[in-house]
């Protein structure tokens, strides 16, 4: 996601000249930013974003970035979800499942994905339910079970099947009566909240958004899926109802885009960006950021927003305060980051 | 457009299904998924894939690599995928003249994705060097001649130097640049390890990519070689059955197996591709779908495959299920197998447990 979109800092003297084109009009005008304190604008999509910030529930993290510099989107999305900067077998989030209680048998799992894939954030030891929009055609349960007993010996699928149908199994319950679901990133966060309020529902959920790739024409491209993103997060609070307060959503990336338009009125793959931190449960209202500066010399390499701080400081702080793993919990969720040290006061 | 699209993954899923040479096939496929291109690219794509598949993968399977690459990247599809069309020289006349500049999005993902891959360490520079290099290339899509065409207006003027190689201005230096990393080695380690990833083992074993790196160096990226050497490994015939088929592997193995004719059940397959995520040419990013069994085990996803499995199961109800499974397994049918078939309520849930059976899953 290119954060200088997402979040412009239209106070900046650079951010006019650098970006051209990709400079939004000033708060207050039309089809102008949503004003962030003065310095940073909210797009104009982001108008859910900017009624949790008025309130306090949004805090966004700018000049941000994970400890990958390389600009590949497939290493740097496997590295933002292993939490290290290699490529590990299993995601942070999982990893930090391991120190949460664990759940009695047949109870559905503390974590689950929502979606059709089991992103790299959620794979690892630790087992965790998935939920994706129903087809019509399904085997009787009997057969299932036929399946599942002529599988459990294959060390791939003879997992996955149990997980399949305990998920299903749970997720039927507790999407009763429900509309079925369109698929999309809306329905799929309105599904997700919905799950997570279910009584014994999971403790963390993750689900994904693609579309951020915006190579050429960006201020379209990208007015579209930052308006599936704030109406998702919107219905996302709709469905979690009352355990808003208790709730932080973090909205993270894999790399910022380059500072300045590309030759095509976009941007390519860069380094520093913005990350959201938001829910009842967040201390915000305010935009963390040690702002860089968009001057040649202060971006990075000449043509990224320099990154200012590690994404491992907000997840290890969300863990750490929010889910409340000790420090040793954090530690292992975090392999060799024992340098980045997890950030203070982002939850009430 | 979208007719015409739709006209070309039916006819595409027919061959797969009817097709007397299945392992060239799955060799189209392999380089088809090296070479992704995706219709999310939009109408670019969309109006060329077809010709693509023809001209540029096809054409070239049994050929040698440096050429496969020069008709993939200079073709009108690959071109737009990767956003080539956008990219102007900043100091072209062109470029001077619209204040447009470069795009790198192509360079990167040859470099990244198509030949030497990060292992070979390569800079920012050699990104942005390459890309200058690159411009000029463009599709020509509102007058004759149509297609991929070069506009030396746009091409960047002055030197390149691409992994420490110079190259000069103009679509020659272009093409001899392709070919440099073609041949170089980083290339040919990183095509023998996703080729010996995708025929033998997720984790690749290395005497086996050791060999056909041999073959790809000493045969000049001859392709033909590299398709006689894979079946020759001795690890590919190694038990355990250890790749996991992914979605349009799955659905045509079970549609051969039942004896089903294209001309009927491409739109079939083509359905069981869409709702299993792997559509026809709509990979959701350049690096194509993916050829490790994890990205295809999630819980559910194992669970959309029986759905499909079951519904497709119902259309056969007709076959005797021990003779399906002769044919499509022989001696690799397990006892368990067979006797699940047995003690099935219905020739439907029997084709159903064939289908689920871990050994028709894997390959």
């Amino acid at each position: 996601m290119d954060g200088l979109a997402a979040l412009a800092p239209y106070g900046d003297a650079q951010y006019r000249e650098l970006r051209g084109p990709l400079a939004l009009p000033e708060p207050g005008q039309e089809d102008g930013l949503l004003d962030c304190g003065g310095f940073f604008g909210l797009a104009p999509q982001l108008q859910n974003f900017h009624r949790f910030f008025a309130e306090g529930s949004l805090l966004p993290v700018h000049a941000i970035a994970g400890p990958y510099r390389n600009r590949s989107h497939f290493e740097a999305q496997d590295m933002l979800e292993s939490g290290a900067p290699e490529r590990l077998a299993s995601g942070w989030l999982n990893r930090a499942l391991e120190a949460t209680p664990p759940v009695p048998q047949g109870q559905p799992e503390r974590g689950l994905a929502v979606g059709y894939d089991l992103p790299l954030l959620l794979r690892g030891a630790q087992p965790v339910g998935m939920w994706a929009p129903p087809r019509p055609v399904r085997p009787p349960p009997e057969l299932y079970a036929r399946i599942a007993d002529l599988l459990h010996a294959d060390p791939l699928l003879g997992k996955a099947v149990q997980e399949g149908l305990r998920g299903r199994g749970f997720a039927a319950d507790a999407l009763m009566g429900e509309p079925r679901a369109k698929g999309g990133f809306v329905s799929l966060a309105a599904s997700a909240g919905k799950l997570l309020t279910a009584p014994n529902g999971p403790r963390v959920a993750a689900l994904e958004i693609g579309g951020w790739d915006t190579h050429a024409n960006q201020n379209y491209a990208l007015s579209r899926v930052l308006k599936q993103l704030d109406e998702g997060i919107a219905a996302l609070r709709g469905q979690l109802g009352a355990a808003w307060a208790q709730t932080a959503i973090l909205v993270m990336t894999e790399f910022g885009r380059t500072a300045r338009a590309n030759g095509s009125q976009g941007t390519d793959h860069g380094t520093g960006g913005v990350a959201f931190l938001m829910g009842g449960a967040v201390q915000g209202g305010k935009v963390l950021a040690d702002w860089p500066g968009l001057a040649d010399g202060q971006l990075f390499e000449k043509r990224d927003l320099a990154p200012t701080r590690d994404l491992r400081a907000i997840t290890k702080g969300l863990l750490r305060d929010h889910l409340g793993l000790s420090d040793a919990a954090v530690a292992a969720a975090f392999p060799n980051a024992d340098g980045v040290v997890a950030e203070n006061r982002l939850i009430r | 457009m979208d007719y015409a699209f739709a006209a070309e993954v039916v006819a595409l899923q027919a061959l797969r299904i009817d097709t007397a040479t299945p392992y060239r096939e799955r060799l189209v496929e392999f380089w088809a998924n090296h070479f992704t291109v995706s219709r999310r690219a939009g109408y670019g794509v969309a109006s060329t894939v077809g010709p693509f598949m023809r001209d540029a993968i096809r054409s070239h399977v049994t050929g040698t690599f440096a050429d496969m690459l020069v008709a993939v990247v200079l073709h009108p599809a690959m071109l737009s995928y990767l956003s080539q069309t956008q990219s102007t020289g900043p100091n072209s006349p062109l470029g001077k003249q619209r204040k447009r500049g470069l795009n790198e999005n192509l360079a990167r993902e040859i470099l990244e994705l198509h030949t030497v891959s990060p292992a070979a360490r390569y800079s920012q520079r050699d990104v942005t060097d390459f890309a200058r290099l690159l411009t000029g290339w463009t599709v020509e899509r509102m007058r004759e001649p149509y297609g991929a065409v070069f506009r030396a207006n746009a091409h960047e003027p002055g030197e390149k130097i691409v992994l420490g190689r110079r190259f000069g201005e103009g679509p020659a230096e272009v093409e001899k640049a392709l070919r440099f990393l073609a041949s170089h080695s980083a290339t040919q380690r990183f095509l023998a390890t996703k080729l010996v990833r995708h025929f033998v083992a997720d984790d690749p074993p290395p005497e086996a990519v050791t060999r056909i790196e041999a073959v790809l160096t000493d045969t000049g990226g001859d392709l033909a070689a590299v398709a006689r050497a894979l079946p020759r490994l001795e690890q590919a015939w190694k038990p355990p059955l250890s790749k996991l088929r992914a979605p349009v592997d799955y659905v045509t193995a079970a549609l051969r197996a039942c004896g089903a004719a294209g001309t009927e059940f491409a739109q079939v397959a083509r359905n069981g591709c869409d709702v299993l995520h792997q559509p026809c040419w709509q990979a959701e990013q350049p690096n194509g779908w993916s050829d490790r069994a994890g990205a295809w085990l999630g819980p559910e996803p194992i669970m959309q495959r029986l759905d499909w499995c079951y519904e497709l199961a119902g259309r056969f109800a007709r076959l005797e299920p021990m003779m399906v499974l002769d044919t499509a397994l022989g001696p690799l049918g397990r006892t368990e197998t067979r006797q699940a078939l047995r003690g099935a309520g219905s020739p439907r849930d029997a084709l159903a447990l064939l289908f689920s059976s871990a050994e028709f899953q894997h390959r």
